[in-house]
């Protein structure tokens, strides 16, 4: 049987714009999107969502709703309280483009500054070999769907607007998944420090809160990338070690 | 159906979010957790600071309060010891040694000031309480999605913050008071060279296991065991440490837990020690008395 239920969605563009009501008819099982595609094809035939695959695992759908970021997929409608009023905006790191479409091309960027994957010298068969406990950390980062669910919630590009000292934490992972891979030769960590800025993070954690894969990026991947970062940096004793050793940092 | 479009609120360039400390359009209850985690934080450094100005009452045979172990230096004749059977007292580690004489006069003579900085900064600089307090003390932020204090320029763990980098240091020691610990925990069960078991013999044995559970977690450890290898199957000691590591990493994934287990429990160990010592709790043990 079909409930009745309210929404507020910010509408508008880079210019400017403003929360409307909406209220529709919905029926068990709706998500969120749902929701709004039938807004869309019944009351606001302009309104701009981006959305693809409606799983889960394109990242199209990012929004915030009532405050948190998230897919608007995989949020049912029944996790909202029946009289609660859904209130829906687009991200808030990311210029707005129009209604609840942003404008995310500053993380394409992102990844074009990043080394890129340099193997090592393939075995004398012709085949690279690795098992499996060696790439099951960075097996864990390729889960990622490029949301930037992370990166919106990151209070360090959020609030702070730091876009130019810090990469964010789905780039950060990007890294981790480079750094520890076995068969990786490319040494990043000099730019972790100094270009992707692994300092400004302060690990409060909410990019694992949002990330809609469990992927653990705090403890996982920020957390192991400022080590490494300490190992060569902020270690005297480490240091000290590799001058008596002569052992070089790099990998 | 329902057709209904009307304007709801002014109009907002920012895609309809709001600024300023605590803003944001979360509608649950995003503050009780930093608000706890303040609370939580708060009682436990007020008592610790309260305890360590007390210098007394953290002996009541065998225990020895973890907030003074190890006593390194012969307290102030006011304080009640147990002597051994050469009229030494017991857990003095410098029986010989009186009071330092550079001690600040300003501060009580009591050891616990010596004891607790260790432990402060290995828990100051861990990964966990730097989350806990950059939320409930510093609004950095102070919710996910909500906006934390403003800052003029923020600069993360870089200037004044950069010293987080060194909390494996704070961990070396850390694990050797393990060690400390551990050594009175196994003391706490012999009474006169008599065996025997006590409530408080329990609890300094749960407090060395809870501490030994959150040092071992902790994600320098993680790193310093394995995490630093890209290759764990390359040599025989890349797949022990892989072993090691994957273990610590059982821990680590419950690092939370065991912060706030530990620092509870060494408290109430503290406080039990106190009371049986002040007399106004009896142990009740195997020794009769």
């Amino acid at each position: 049987m079909a409930d009745s239920r309210k929404f507020r969605i910010w509408r508008g563009d880079k210019e400017g714009g403003e929360f409307k009501d909406y209220e529709i008819e919905v029926e068990t099982g709706m998500v969120v999107l749902d929701a709004i595609h039938r807004i869309q094809s019944e009351q606001a035939n302009d309104l701009a969502v981006r959305w693809n695959c409606k799983a889960g695992k394109c990242g199209s759908c990012s929004m915030e709703i009532n405050g948190r970021p998230k897919l608007s997929c995989m949020n049912r409608l029944n996790d909202y309280a029946p009289d609660e009023v859904i209130t829906i905006q687009p991200m808030k790191t990311f210029p707005v483009m129009k209604d609840l479409v942003t404008d995310v091309s500053w993380n394409f960027e992102q990844n074009k500054r990043i080394a890129p994957f340099k193997p090592k010298p393939r075995d004398a068969d012709g085949q690279y070999r690795m098992t499996q406990k060696d790439v099951e950390r960075v097996q864990e980062f390729r889960k990622c769907i490029e949301c930037y669910l992370c990166q919106d919630v990151c209070h360090v590009l959020r609030d702070h607007e730091k876009k130019a000292t810090f990469v964010g934490p789905r780039f950060m992972i990007r890294l981790a998944g480079l750094e520890m891979h076995p068969l990786d030769t490319a040494d990043r960590i000099p730019a972790i420090k100094n270009e992707y800025g692994s300092g400004m993070c302060n690990i409060t954690r909410c990019c694992t809160e949002v990330c809609p894969e469990h992927i653990n990026i705090t403890d996982n991947g920020i957390i192991p990338l400022k080590e490494r970062v300490v190992d060569r940096f902020y270690d005297p004793l480490l240091i000290l070690w590799r001058k008596i050793t002569g052992k070089p940092a790099g990998k | 159906m329902s057709v209904v479009a009307q304007t709801a609120s002014p109009s907002h360039a920012d895609g309809g979010h709001v600024g300023g400390f605590g803003a944001g359009r979360r509608t649950d209850q995003w503050w009780v957790g930093p608000a706890l985690t303040f609370g939580g934080l708060m009682a436990f450094i007020l008592y610790a600071t309260w305890a360590a100005f007390q210098g007394d009452h953290f002996w009541a045979e065998p225990y020895l309060s973890p907030f003074y172990s190890p006593v390194l230096f012969m307290p102030p004749p006011s304080v009640e010891l147990s002597m051994d059977a050469h009229g030494l007292p017991k857990h003095v580690w410098l029986a010989d040694s009186a009071w330092p004489a550079w001690w600040p006069p300003f501060l009580p003579p009591s050891p616990a000031f010596l004891i607790l900085i260790f432990p402060g900064v290995f828990r100051f600089t861990c990964y966990y309480y730097r989350k806990a307090y950059y939320r409930s003390f510093a609004g950095a932020p102070v919710a996910c999605s909500v906006e934390g204090i403003p800052q003029k320029n923020y600069r993360g763990e870089t200037f004044l913050m950069v010293f987080q980098n060194l909390h494996r240091y704070a961990l070396y020691f850390a694990l050797a008071f393990l060690f400390i610990l551990a050594y009175d925990a196994i003391h706490s069960f012999f009474r006169e060279g008599q065996f025997g078991i006590g409530v408080g013999s329990v609890i300094l044995t749960i407090n060395v296991v809870l501490l030994t559970c959150f040092t071992c977690g902790c994600h320098a450890f993680r790193h310093l065991v394995g995490g630093r290898l890209d290759c764990f199957s390359c040599d025989k000691s890349a797949s022990v440490r892989h072993g090691v590591w994957s273990r610590v990493t059982c821990l680590n994934q419950r690092h939370m837990l065991f912060a706030w287990l530990s620092l509870f429990w060494v408290g109430l160990a503290d406080l039990y020690v106190r009371l049986v010592s002040m007399g106004i709790v009896r142990d009740l043990n195997t020794w009769n008395g």
